[in-house]
C-alpha cells in the first residue's frame, strides 16, 4: 500500500473513468470502493489534507458542481459533513447517470453490433447471390448468342430455300410458257393442216406439182449420172470410212507431232534446268548431298537419252520424263527461292547496288532461256510445217515411208553429189576421146593425104631425076647412105640446130631452104615426135597439121611419116613415128 | 472508205455470188444481177411473184428465186439468160426451199414440213424425204458438199438421216437422244455432226460421220438451255450460247469443255484481267476508250413470255478461229469478242442502240457491225472505226455481208442497199485511238 503514495493526479483521474459494465456496478463499486478505499486512503492522509480538499474543490468544479467542501477547523482534518455529502450526493448521482448512460449505450452497442453481424450475413449472402446470378446472367447470355447465331443460319436457310424455290417457280413459269407457246403454236399448225385439208377436199382441182424446165442440165462436174447399185452404195460406204480415217488420221498424226515437240521442249527444259542447277550446286551448302543428286541426274541423263533413242511412246519413258521434269523444276524453283531470300537478306544489310545484278543477271539468264526456248520452238514449228508440206505431197504411202527415213535421203544426197561428179568426169572423158578420135580420123587422112604426096613426089621426082642426082639418089636408097645421110639432118634436126648443111636442101628445092627458116620450132617438132607430153596434144597437133597443110607440100614432107629417098629427114621422122602411127 | 451509191432491193435479199463476181437484188418480183466490180446490170429477170427467198448456185451459174405463196420455184441462168426452169409445188405449199451443193438440185420443204423434195435439174426426177423435223435447223450440208445430214421425226421420235449428195443415197439414219430436236450443223472438217435439243433441255450431242455418238454434253438441268451453236472454221471449238448468258467452249479432242465466257453486267478489273471496254457513243467526237470497271445497260426480259430476250443468241468465230463475238440478249448494245488463244475477254463493243446485225470479214480479223442508224461500226485488233454511211435522206443500216474476198461489204437497209468499199491502207490509219489489250 506504500506505493499508492505516489500516485500522480493523473493516474487518479484515468482511475475514475474506468468504464464498467452497469450489472457488475454494484460489485465493482464495492471492489471499487475496496480498492479506491485503500487508493483514496493512498490519496489523502493525515498531512495533505487541505492540499487534497482543494484538488477536490478543483474536480468538482471542473465536473460542474458548485459544492465547496471547507474545512470544518483549519488544522484538523474534519470537513464540513453538508457539502460533503452533497458533493458525494451530486457524484453519486452522476455516477448513476453515467452508469445508466453506459448501460444504454451498452446496449446500444450490443444492438448494433448484433445488427451489424446480421448486416454482414447479409451481405456476405447477397454477394453469393450476386455472383451466382451474374454467373447465370453470362451463362444465359451464351445461350442467348447461340440461339441467335442458329437463327441467323436458319434465316439464311431459309432465304436459300426461298430462293430456290423462287428460282424453280421461275423455271417452271418460264418452261410453262415455253410449253405453252409450243403447243399453242401447234394447235395453230394443226388448225391451218385442218384448213388447208378441209380446202383441199372442198376445192378438188388439185395442182399437180410439176417442173417445167427448158432443158436439162448436164451435171455440174460434168460426169452421167450413175445408176444406184449396191456396188455404188458400198462405195459410198467405203469412200464415208475413208473419209473419216483421213481425218483421224490427221488428227493424230498433227497429235504425235505436238507430243514429239512438246516432249523436245520438255527434254531440253530439263537438260537447261539440270545445267542450270549443277554448277551451282557445288557452291551451295550442303554440297555431298548435292554432288548425289547431280551424279544422280548424270545416270538420268544418260538413261534417259538411251531411252529416247529406243522408244518415244512409251508410257513408262513419258511418266519417268514428267517425274524427272518435275523433280528438276522443284529443285530449281527451291533453288530460286533460295537465291531470292539470300539476295533479299543481303539487301537488308547492304544498301548497295552491287547486289541488284546478280539479280539482273538471273533476270537475264531467264529471259535468254526463254527466248531460246522461244526460238528452238519457232524452229520445230517450221520444221514440223516443212514436213506436213512434205507429207501432203506425198501421193503413195510407199513412197511416202520412204521419203520419212532420214537416212536414206542423206544418202540419197551423197549419191546425187557423186552422180554429179561421175557425170561431169564422162563428159569430160568424151569430150576427151571425141577429139582423140578425130585427131586420129585427121590423122589417118593426113597420113593418107601424105601418101599421095607422096607418090606424086616421087613420080615427079622419079620423072625429074638427074644422073647424078640419081646415083645420090640411088646410093642414098641404101641404108648406110641413108645413114651418112642422117648425119646432116640429124645434126638439122638436133637441139643445136645447125643450118651449116643447107646445101642439102637446095638440091632439091629452092622453096625448101626458104622453108627451112619457116620450119617448125623444136617444141612442135618435139611434141610431134611425142617428145613431150602435151595435154592437149590433140588439138596442137591438129593445129600443127593445119599449119603444115597451108605452109606447103613440103612441111608436110617434114613432119609426115614418109619412107622417102630423098632427105634422110623423113626417114628419121619415119624411124620415130614408125611405131606410133602404124 | 468508198461508198457506193445506193439501189433498190426488197426483203433484204441481196447475195454475192460465191465466185465474188456478181450481185444479185431482188427488186420486188425482179432479179437484177450485176457485176460487182462495175456495178453495171448485167441481167434482169422477171418472177411471177414477190420473191421471198433467193439463192445462188455453187457454181454462181444459177439463180434460184423461191415465192412461197404461190408454191413456186424460178430458176434462172446466167450464161443462157434464155433458160428458164419453173418448179410448182402445187397444193401442197412450200415453206423453206434452197439449192443442194452441187447446185443441180433443189431441195424444197412443203408446208407443214411433210416433206422434202428434191427435184433434179438434170433429170427433172423427184425424190421425196419423209418426215422432216420443223425446227430451228433440220438440214445441213457438210462443207464439202459431200453430205446431208436431215432432221427427222417419227412416232415422237427424233432421228437423223445422213445422205449422200451425189446420189441422194441415205447413208445412215440413227435416233438421236434428244427430247426434241432443235437443230443440227456438220463441222467445217465433215467428220462431226453437233446436234442440240430444244430450250428446255441443255444437251448437245456430238455424233461422227458414221452415226455413231462420240460425246454427250450437258452444263445443267431444268433452266432453258442451248440458244445457239457455232463450229470454229479449224474445226478444233464448239462454242454453245445458252439462256444462263453464258458462252461453253468444247474441244474436238476430248470433247470436254475447256472454257466459259460469262457476260456480266458489270466488268472490273479482276473478271476482265484488264482489257479495255470499248465505247462507241453516237457523238461526233472519236470513239472513247473506257477503263473498267464498266458498266453495260441490261434490260431484263419478261419473264411470262416464252423465248425470254436472254442469253446468249449470236456467236461468230473470225475466220481464222483466233478471235469470238457474242451477243448477250439482254445487253442488246454490246458485242462481246473474245480471244480463243488466251481463252479471254478481248474487247467489248458497246452502242448506243442496240445490236442489229454483226459479221466477220471472210480473209481477216476484222468485224463489222451496225446497230440500224446510219452508221458502219469496224473493230479490228489493232483499233476501231466508226463510218458515217454517206446517203442522202438517210440511210439505216440494218443488216450487213461481206464480200468473199473481203473488200467490201454490202449494207442492206429498208428497201436499199449500199456497198462499202475497203481501203488497202484501212488497217494502219484508223481514225480512233487503239484499244490496247493486255
Amino acid at each position: 500500500m506504500t506505493h499508492f503514495k505516489l500516485f500522480e493526479n493523473n493516474e487518479i483521474s484515468r482511475m475514475s473513468h474506468v468504464m464498467m459494465s452497469p450489472s457488475r456496478q454494484s460489485n465493482l463499486e464495492l471492489a471499487y470502493s475496496l480498492s479506491t478505499y485503500s487508493v483514496i486512503g493512498a490519496f489523502c492522509t493525515e498531512d495533505n489534507v487541505p492540499q487534497c480538499l482543494l484538488h477536490i474543490n478543483q474536480e468538482l468544479a471542473s465536473l460542474g458542481l458548485p459544492v465547496c467542501i471547507e474545512a470544518s477547523s483549519p488544522e484538523g482534518a474534519n470537513l464540513n459533513a453538508v457539502p460533503v455529502l452533497n458533493a458525494v450526493y451530486e457524484l453519486l448521482q452522476i455516477h448513476r447517470r453515467d452508469m445508466c448512460t453506459l448501460e444504454e449505450m451498452e446496449k446500444e452497442q450490443m444492438k448494433k453490433s448484433s445488427s451489424l453481424d446480421l448486416i454482414q450475413m447479409t451481405n456476405s449472402r447477397l454477394k453469393d447471390q450476386l455472383e451466382l446470378s451474374i454467373r447465370e446472367k453470362s451463362g444465359l447470355y451464351e445461350t442467348e448468342r447461340q440461339l441467335q447465331l442458329k437463327l441467323k443460319t436458319l434465316q439464311r436457310c431459309l432465304k436459300g430455300e426461298k430462293d430456290e424455290v423462287q428460282k424453280l417457280q421461275s423455271i417452271i413459269a418460264s418452261r410453262a410458257s415455253q410449253y405453252s407457246h409450243d403447243a399453242k403454236r401447234k394447235e395453230r399448225e394443226a388448225a391451218k393442216l385442218k384448213e388447208r385439208l378441209s380446202q383441199l377436199l372442198i376445192d378438188r382441182k388439185d395442182k399437180k406439182l410439176a417442173i417445167d424446165v427448158l432443158n436439162n442440165l448436164g451435171r455440174s462436174d460434168g460426169k452421167r449420172s450413175q445408176w444406184r447399185t449396191t456396188k455404188a452404195t458400198a462405195s459410198h460406204e467405203g469412200e464415208m470410212y475413208k473419209f473419216l480415217l483421213c481425218d483421224y488420221e490427221e488428227s493424230q498424226k498433227s497429235l504425235v507431232l505436238e507430243n514429239a515437240e512438246l516432249k523436245k521442249v520438255l527434254q531440253q527444259m530439263k537438260k537447261e534446268m539440270m545445267h542450270i542447277l549443277s554448277p551451282c550446286q557445288p557452291s551451295s551448302r550442303g554440297a555431298t548431298a548435292d554432288e548425289e543428286l547431280a551424279e544422280s541426274d548424270e545416270d538420268e541423263k544418260t538413261r534417259d537419252s538411251s531411252r529416247d533413242t529406243l522408244d518415244q511412246s512409251c508410257e513408262h519413258a513419258r511418266e519417268q520424263l514428267t517425274n524427272s521434269i518435275r523433280l528438276q523444276w522443284r529443285k530449281l524453283r527451291n533453288h530460286v527461292e533460295k537465291l531470292d531470300n539470300q539476295a533479299s537478306q543481303v539487301l537488308h544489310q547492304m544498301e548497295s547496288n552491287k547486289d541488284m545484278i546478280p539479280f539482273e543477271t538471273h533476270q537475264d539468264e531467264m529471259e535468254r532461256m526463254r527466248h531460246e526456248v522461244q526460238q528452238c520452238k519457232e524452229f520445230i514449228h517450221a520444221q514440223q510445217q516443212l514436213l506436213q508440206q512434205q507429207l501432203s505431197t506425198s501421193f503413195d504411202d510407199e513412197t511416202a515411208a520412204l521419203l520419212y527415213d532420214c537416212y536414206t535421203l542423206e544418202e540419197k544426197e551423197r549419191l546425187k553429189e557423186e552422180w554429179r561428179l561421175f557425170e561431169e568426169q564422162k563428159r569430160n572423158f568424151e569430150k576427151e576421146r571425141r577429139n582423140f578420135t578425130e585427131a586420129a580420123i585427121r590423122l589417118g587422112r593426113e597420113k593418107q593425104a601424105f601418101e599421095e604426096d607422096r607418090a606424086a613426089w616421087f613420080k615427079n621426082h622419079f620423072l625429074n631425076m638427074t644422073p647424078f642426082t640419081n646415083r645420090r639418089r640411088c646410093s642414098s636408097s641404101d641404108g648406110q647412105s641413108s645413114l651418112s645421110i642422117i648425119s646432116e639432118p640429124e645434126i638439122r634436126m638436133s637441139v643445136k640446130a645447125h643450118k651449116a648443111k643447107a646445101s642439102t636442101y637446095t638440091t632439091f628445092s629452092t622453096p625448101k631452104s626458104s622453108r627451112s627458116t619457116a620450119a617448125p620450132s623444136t617444141t612442135d617438132l618435139y611434141r610431134t615426135l611425142r617428145l613431150i607430153p602435151d595435154c592437149s596434144s590433140s588439138m596442137h597437133s591438129n593445129q600443127v597439121w593445119q599449119e603444115s597443110s597451108t605452109n606447103g607440100d613440103e612441111d608436110i614432107r617434114i613432119k609426115s611419116k614418109s619412107r622417102g629417098l630423098h632427105c634422110s629427114d623423113l626417114d628419121i621422122f619415119a624411124l620415130g613415128e614408125d611405131d606410133s602411127l602404124t | 472508205m468508198n461508198f457506193s451509191e445506193l439501189f433498190k432491193q426488197s426483203n433484204q435479199l441481196c447475195k454475192v455470188s460465191p465466185d465474188g463476181k456478181y450481185l444479185a437484188t431482188c427488186v420486188q418480183y425482179r432479179l437484177v444481177v450485176r457485176d460487182v466490180s462495175t456495178l453495171q446490170i448485167l441481167h434482169l429477170y422477171t418472177c411471177l411473184d414477190q420473191v421471198s427467198h433467193m439463192e445462188w448456185s455453187s457454181d454462181s451459174l444459177f439463180i434460184l428465186c423461191a415465192m412461197y405463196k404461190r408454191g413456186l420455184i424460178q430458176v434462172w441462168s446466167l450464161e443462157q439468160p434464155d433458160w428458164h426452169c419453173k418448179i410448182d409445188e402445187g397444193s401442197i405449199g412450200l415453206v423453206s426451199s434452197r439449192w443442194s451443193p452441187d447446185g443441180r438440185h433443189i431441195l424444197n420443204t412443203t408446208e407443214f414440213h411433210l416433206r422434202v423434195t428434191v427435184w433434179s435439174l438434170c433429170t427433172k426426177a423427184v425424190s421425196y424425204m419423209k418426215y422432216p423435223k420443223a425446227c430451228q435447223k433440220g438440214i445441213d450440208f457438210s462443207k464439202d458438199g459431200g453430205y446431208m445430214a436431215l432432221a427427222e421425226r417419227r412416232d415422237c421420235k427424233d432421228y437423223v438421216s445422213i445422205f449422200v449428195c451425189e446420189d441422194w443415197h441415205l447413208l445412215r439414219n440413227f435416233e438421236t437422244e434428244t427430247q426434241d430436236l432443235s437443230g443440227l450443223e456438220w463441222s467445217p472438217n465433215g467428220c462431226v455432226l453437233a446436234v442440240w435439243d430444244s430450250c428446255l433441255e441443255y444437251k448437245v450431242l456430238l455424233y461422227s460421220l458414221d452415226g455413231r455418238l462420240l460425246s454427250t454434253y450437258s452444263a445443267y438441268e431444268w433452266s432453258l438451255g442451248v440458244k445457239c451453236v457455232s463450229w470454229s472454221p479449224s474445226s478444233q471449238f464448239l462454242a454453245i450460247g445458252s439462256y444462263d448468258e453464258k458462252v461453253r467452249i468444247l474441244n474436238h479432242i476430248t470433247w470436254g469443255k475447256i472454257a466459259q465466257f460469262e457476260h456480266p453486267a458489270s466488268i472490273d478489273n479482276t473478271k476482265a484481267e484488264g482489257n479495255f471496254v470499248l465505247s462507241v457513243p453516237e457523238l461526233p467526237h472519236p470513239d472513247e476508250i473506257c477503263a473498267p470497271p464498266i458498266q453495260i445497260p441490261v434490260v431484263k426480259p419478261d419473264p411470262d413470255r416464252a423465248n425470254p430476250k436472254i442469253g446468249v443468241s449470236v456467236l461468230a468465230f473470225s475466220s481464222d478461229s483466233r478471235y469470238l463475238a457474242s451477243r448477250n440478249d439482254n445487253m442488246a448494245t454490246a458485242v462481246w469478242v473474245w480471244d480463243m488463244q488466251k481463252m479471254s475477254l478481248e474487247a467489248v463493243l458497246e452502242q448506243t442502240a442496240a445490236v442489229r446485225c454483226f459479221q466477220w470479214d471472210p480473209r481477216h480479223p476484222r468485224l463489222a457491225l451496225c446497230t440500224g442508224n446510219s452508221k458502219l461500226y469496224l473493230w479490228s485488233p489493232r483499233g476501231c472505226v466508226s463510218v458515217q454511211v454517206p446517203a442522202e435522206g438517210g440511210f439505216q443500216v440494218q443488216s450487213l455481208s461481206w464480200h468473199c474476198s473481203g473488200d467490201f461489204l454490202i449494207l442492206l437497209g429498208k428497201d436499199q442497199l449500199c456497198l462499202c468499199y475497203m481501203d488497202a491502207e484501212q488497217e494502219e490509219n484508223t481514225s480512233c485511238r487503239h484499244c490496247e489489250n493486255v
